[in-house]
């Protein structure tokens, strides 16, 4: 066995934790991987070129932002904080947790393409979040936005995620299929598929508790410095 | 018949765009190397497929090189005011909503309704690749309602897109340079030899430690190639197959299905996952790119203890 091209995972590694640029790490580690495993260097841009070109597809989601740009441009962030503002019972928590369930519905269902970062996140649920969260404490420090602008993008993940895998004709089903099938292990889609819903069932009840623990963070905070505010400190 | 290629050359005609306009911006410190950048990624959705592999490859390492060498700034973009926007907003109400939905909408609608369609007996649309090709149309149809709406030509909305792929930056191409990176790993070995390793540390015959290694190590090396379908054959055939399935009597169905989600949750908390961690940060304007790593390992942990504990009872159970 050569274990030499584990050194392509520690260079990967090694540069993240020390906060070097991704794609200068995710290149070089290509580069010395290949080039340890004993490939020359024309054959090792040979595979970084073939896998690019057939990879391509993983760029079309920039094609959103020509819409959401120009969306944004006419006020689509202030409108919808201002439509969830108007929506009485709506919260920050309770809005998070109907888009989880909503999303890994769809996704069980292979309704992928409902969501997304890009799609739902930046134009709609993250500004409606925010939304939310003011109507209820007041202005957001620029931290708790941060903090809750990363949740909502968390939340889309974990509903994706936890949802998709049950979807029969989903990519990782028939992929755990045709792993067995080679294996000599016949299997119908559905018999892995179902086995997903325990999982799903954890991953919405887990994320549920942190999205209403974020929440009463939050407005813990709010508290936190109303009462700063109201009783100024007198040490120096 | 529309196909993928069609997008491409869409997608590759916006890049190219992006690019002349971004060498144009006087205000940009950078403009020739971010017009570069732009003008390559361009170059590679309209040929890469005509062009030598190789010559490919060394197009990869030029945009690894601009974006890791500070080649991409920002630049000036039309950009209005709050007020402007909040006028804006009060004035179109909910009909702003109304063009970003049409995204989704009409993505599932040829995905799922038309993927089948056909004209006189010819394919609407190419049988692979549906939902990709749903997702380049949709964009262009919400792109007409969004200018329509707005009254404003689609050359002012890629002005202000530039505003976000700027900010985006080298992040927008890392989901692809990380599959390259994948690529490379599994032509060099990499995964026999983390299964090698990780196979020779385990006692087989305890059932916790066997479940241990299994659920961990889909974790753990999804965290390492960034997606859980490279992670899963290798990781299977090294230890879920020989010591679960074989050795213990497992259940190969659920054993499959908690493992692969076990590697979901190492996708969770892993920069290799750039679409799912990385990107969404730079979209959403996060000072730490790895806030929403931060935001998720909470929830991954828990879940990866749970995936435990159904992986030790459900493969062994009778159901």
């Amino acid at each position: 066995m050569n274990y030499w091209p584990l050194i392509g995972v520690a260079w990967v590694v090694a540069g993240f934790a020390l906060r070097l640029n991704p794609a200068l790490v995710v290149v070089s580690a290509g580069l010395v991987t290949g080039l340890v495993a004993g490939k020359d260097l024309l054959t090792v841009l040979e595979l970084f070129g073939t896998a690019f070109t057939n990879q391509r597809y993983l760029v079309l989601f920039l094609l959103t932002l020509p819409v959401i740009g120009l969306l944004e441009r006419h006020g689509l962030k202030q409108h919808a904080q201002a439509w969830i503002a108007r929506l009485r019972g709506a919260t920050m928590g309770r809005l998070l947790v109907a888009y989880l369930g909503l999303r890994q519905v769809s996704a069980t269902l292979g309704l992928i393409s409902l969501g997304g970062h890009p799609q739902t996140v930046r134009p709609l649920l993250a500004p409606m979040a925010e939304g939310a969260a003011q109507s209820r404490i007041g202005a957001l420090t620029d931290d708790q936005r941060q903090r809750l602008r990363a949740l909502c993008a968390g939340t889309d993940n974990v509903g994706l995620f936890f949802g998709e895998d049950i979807f029969i004709a989903f990519g990782a089903v028939l992929l755990m299929q045709g792993f067995y099938a080679e294996n000599g292990i016949v299997l119908e889609p559905l018999q892995i598929a179902l086995w997903g819903i325990p999982t799903a069932l954890c991953a919405f009840t887990i994320h549920t508790g942190r999205i209403f623990s974020f929440e009463r963070r939050l407005e813990r905070e709010a508290r936190a410095l109303a009462t700063r505010a109201i009783q100024p400190e007198t040490a120096p | 018949m529309i196909d993928l290629t069609l997008i491409y050359w869409l997608a590759g005609g916006y890049f190219a765009w992006v690019a002349w306009r971004g060498l144009n911006d006087l205000d940009n410190p950078r403009r020739h190397t971010t017009a570069l950048f732009w003008a390559l990624a361009a170059l590679s959705l309209l040929a890469g497929d005509r062009l030598p592999p190789a010559l490919m490859g060394a197009v990869v390492v030029a945009l690894a090189a601009i974006a890791g060498l500070g080649g991409l700034r920002r630049g000036r973009y039309r950009e209005t005011s709050g007020e402007q926007q909040t006028r804006e907003a009060a004035r179109l109400g909910n009909r702003l909503f109304w063009p970003a939905l049409l995204i989704p909408g009409v993505t599932l609608l040829i995905a799922v309704v038309f993927n089948d369609a056909q004209v006189a007996g010819i394919r609407l649309f190419s049988a692979t690749q549906t939902t990709l090709i749903g997702l380049g149309l949709a964009c262009v149809a919400a792109l007409t309602a969004a200018c329509w709406l707005t009254r404003q030509w689609p050359g002012e909305a890629i002005e202000q897109s530039r505003r976000l792929l700027d900010s985006i930056g080298w992040a927008a191409l890392l989901p692809l340079l990380l599959a390259t990176l994948g690529s490379v790993f599994s032509a060099s070995g990499v995964g026999d030899a983390v299964a090698g390793i990780v196979q020779s540390a385990i006692p087989g015959d305890n059932r916790l430690a066997a479940v241990l290694a299994y659920a961990l190590g889909m974790a753990a090396f999804t965290m390492i190639m960034g997606n859980a379908f490279a992670a899963f054959p290798v990781i299977t055939g090294g230890i879920g197959l020989p010591l679960l399935v074989h050795g213990h009597g497992a259940d190969a169905a659920s054993l499959a299905a908690i493992g692969m989600l076990s590697g979901y949750c190492g996708t969770l908390m892993t920069p290799m996952a750039a679409n799912f961690n990385l990107v969404p940060a730079a979209l959403l304007e996060l000072k730490d790119p790895y806030g929403v790593i931060r935001a998720q390992i909470g929830t991954a942990l828990p879940l990866l203890a749970c995936n435990i504990a159904l992986m030790y009872v459900i493969p062994f159970t009778t159901w």
